[in-house]
């Protein structure tokens, strides 16, 4: 029974990623209809947000301390981030420290603004050209992507840790009243869940309950009768695409303590969200967070030392495996509509 | 051999430039500044025709029957490891090898098309990525005994190779054809120009050229015309009674046995495989030679995968005091900002300037290359309407 609870666990901060990449992805199909592989390049920007908030945080210049010496004798070079000189050592420490959860402050604007750039300068352009020149075009826009966060920050990993009251991990054993020690979860991991729960919740009550949110459901059920109406659903759809495309971000931006982010972990998830959508069913919302939570727990469920031993790596092709079978027998996907994307 | 005038001509230009490339692709003398844009050695001229050849089987499937088929890779991965294979196990000649390669490239795409080719559109794309990206996890993990996983495969002098004897101590196995060793290369120096003639050279370009005539066949026989009525209206070619399904199958296999072949001939050409060829950028290259050079058309994929490969290799070589000494004679200031300016899109930046000229050509060129050079034919012949011969190469049959 423990060791089932911690693979579900195990399952959840991967599925909370899945799921954000694939709402946004939903997002964007369901609304403009466009199938956009520069996904994944958005949840890599937003990692990287994390990375540059926390090299300007700790921008800092250097100041002689007469009380130490170096090797030689000399009075000591230190660096001291110029936080010190504004905040004080405690205060400024403290926010460096904190630098990740800052960082979604800070992504936000600058995904939105990417969002709204992509759609304005290119994909505008592409709605009424073939579902393949879309896939083409974006895959090259997350070519690009791809390689100039590259040049910018290197090909090696950045590790980007939480802030310390995070870095532990947290007893779940003891607490559901198994053995102590059964079930480790690192704190961090449970912020992600809750976080990704919390985004999820927020894109749906936005669509759910404000007049905004209407709209756009309407756009999406019949865009050509809103446009009737005399209401402006293109400029709400490229207002949509950015809120996917800060979704995607924030998404990254969490994931950095998991996973130190590199400029290629936006392809690495991309194709494994594309899979989500398209088990939770193309351009259905709930389908895709519904998939990406229970793809992720079943990957991890498929690690399990037992279920290797006896299927040998099926942990890295079940969620293919699962989407193939899917794709077969229920065309739709877990949760799709009638009438999307059906030729 | 059943061809048009118009097509038998472009077979032969395309038979002569592959007979000529060791000198069209090194026209700089050597030791000059200019000789790192020669192409003319045999690793890149191999390169150059085996992946021709990949993309003029992707074209087959993606050209004309309009599916976009995101794993290609993985069929050019499992001919690579049948291939070495059989050079592992019967011979190290590598007639049996590429034969074994396109059979077992043929039944796994015939799997994996039956499978995703109930779907179409973005499925189909969605489905052939997740087989291939299975294929390239269980290579690099579950079937490491069968494909070397990490370290990949490569003929050892252990090996048994049945039909061959015995090799005298200390040798290594080498790739030959009955005898004909594939790194055999001859140099010519004429004057500064160093040309080489590799022997693995040849026999790819002989592959590439018959490559080449099957799909000239393919394209103008009624089984081509049935996958371009796929590709229009495929709903219209059901109402007509027509199942298109053995059609569509059909093109997949046919493609996937190239991308077979093509696998095959990377092994014969250079004895080592490893599944990192089978990965999904491994597939989304072969789109972006088929789009470059111009989907649908017959010379559009072998100018794109030469474009891509001939591109691939001399950017990259480029470095930063290259360019310093090309603006040499601009002022310093000027010099820096410039060497500034271009390096990001030099050396390891390649992908970079990839990715731009890709979505300049879905952007502004759907039809790649080809409609290129086409639409600066037409505008040559609106001009000068008495000088309507418009170059063979640019604007092929289509």
């Amino acid at each position: 029974m423990d060791a089932i609870i911690l693979q579900i666990l195990n399952g959840l901060d991967k599925g909370s990623a899945y799921a954000l990449i694939a709402l946004g992805l939903t997002l964007i199909f369901g609304t403009l209809g466009v199938v956009n592989f520069a996904h994944g390049a958005l949840f890599m920007i937003g990692a990287f947000c994390a990375v540059t908030l926390s090299r300007i945080l700790t921008l800092s210049h250097e100041v002689v301390d007469e009380t130490r010496t170096d090797f030689l004798g000399n009075p000591l070079k230190v660096d001291v981030p110029y936080l010190y000189d504004i905040f004080g050592q405690t205060t400024g420490d403290a926010i460096i420290d904190w630098a990740v959860p800052i960082s979604i402050l800070f992504a936000i604007p600058v995904m939105v603004f990417i969002g709204f750039a992509m759609e304005r300068g290119l994909i505008k352009h592409f709605y009424k050209r073939p579902h393949a020149d879309q896939i083409l075009v974006t895959f090259g826009l997350a070519i690009v992507l791809q390689e100039i966060i590259k040049y910018f920050y290197g090909a090696n990993p950045i590790p980007t840790p939480a802030p310390s009251a995070f870095t532990g991990s947290f007893d779940f054993g003891a607490m559901l009243g198994f053995d102590p020690g059964s079930i480790i979860y690192p704190y961090w991991r449970i912020i992600y869940f809750m976080f990704a729960a919390v985004i999820i919740g927020a894109v749906f009550a936005f669509l759910q309950f404000t007049t905004f949110g209407m709209v756009v459901r309407a756009g999406m059920a019949d865009r050509e009768t809103v446009g009737l109406l005399g209401i402006n659903i293109d400029k709400r759809f490229t207002i949509m695409f950015g809120i996917a495309a800060a979704v995607a971000g924030l998404a990254g931006v969490m994931y950095t303590p998991i996973n130190s982010p590199n400029y290629h972990m936006g392809m690495d998830f991309l194709v494994l969200s594309f899979v989500v959508v398209v088990v939770g069913g193309m351009g259905s919302l709930p389908g895709a967070v519904l998939a990406g939570f229970l793809l992720g727990i079943l990957e991890s469920f498929a690690s399990m030392a037992i279920v290797l031993e006896t299927l040998p790596g099926i942990n890295q092709i079940i969620i293919y495996l699962v989407a193939i079978i899917i794709l077969l027998t229920r065309p739709r996907g877990l949760m799709g509509r009638k009438g999307v994307m059906e030729d | 051999m059943g061809l048009t005038k118009k097509d038998f001509t472009l077979l032969i230009i395309v038979a002569v430039l592959c007979l000529f490339a060791p000198f069209i692709l090194n026209p700089f003398p050597e030791g000059s500044a200019m000789a790192q844009f020669n192409a003319g050695y045999p690793d890149l001229m191999q390169r150059l025709v085996i992946f021709g050849i990949f993309a003029i089987g992707f074209n087959i499937l993606f050209g004309l029957t309009g599916y976009l088929s995101f794993g290609h890779a993985a069929f050019l991965g499992v001919g690579s490891y049948a291939a070495i294979w059989m050079m592992k196990l019967l011979t190290m000649n590598v007639i049996p090898a590429i034969i074994v390669s396109v059979a077992v490239a043929g039944l796994f795409s015939l799997l994996v098309g039956w499978i995703s080719l109930r779907r179409s559109g973005i499925y189909f794309s969605i489905l052939t990525l997740a087989f291939a990206q299975m294929s390239y996890s269980l290579a690099y993990s579950v079937l490491t005994p069968i494909t070397g996983g990490e370290t990949g495969l490569q003929p050892k002098y252990t090996d048994p190779r049945i039909l061959d004897g015995d090799l005298p101590p200390g040798e290594t196995p080498r790739a030959n054809l009955f005898g004909l060793d594939m790194k055999d290369s001859t140099q010519i120096t004429m004057g500064d120009w160093v040309f080489t003639f590799n022997a693995g050279y040849y026999v790819a370009a002989v592959v590439m050229l018959v490559a080449f005539y099957v799909s000239i066949r393919i394209f103008r026989s009624p089984f081509g015309m049935m996958l371009r009525a796929v590709k229009s209206n495929q709903q219209r070619l059901n109402y007509t009674g027509l199942n298109s399904k053995p059609y569509t199958l059909a093109a997949f296999v046919i493609s996937g046995m190239y991308a077979g072949l093509a696998g095959g001939l990377l092994v014969a050409m250079d004895t080592q495989v490893g599944a990192e060829r089978m990965f999904w950028t491994a597939s989304g290259e072969v789109v972006l030679m088929t789009i470059l050079g111009g989907a649908g058309t017959l010379i559009g994929p072998v100018l794109g995968a030469g474009f891509i490969k001939y591109f691939e290799n001399i950017i990259s070589k480029i470095n930063e005091s290259i360019l310093h000494q090309w603006f040499a004679f601009m002022p310093d200031g000027i010099e820096d900002f410039l060497v500034s300016m271009v390096y990001p899109f030099i050396g390891k930046g390649w992908h970079l300037t990839l990715g731009i000229v890709f979505m300049l050509v879905v952007i502004f060129l759907p039809g790649g290359l080809v409609e290129g050079g086409q639409r600066v034919a037409r505008l040559f012949k609106r001009r000068k309407p008495s000088s309507d011969k418009p170059d063979g190469k640019t604007t092929p049959a289509e």
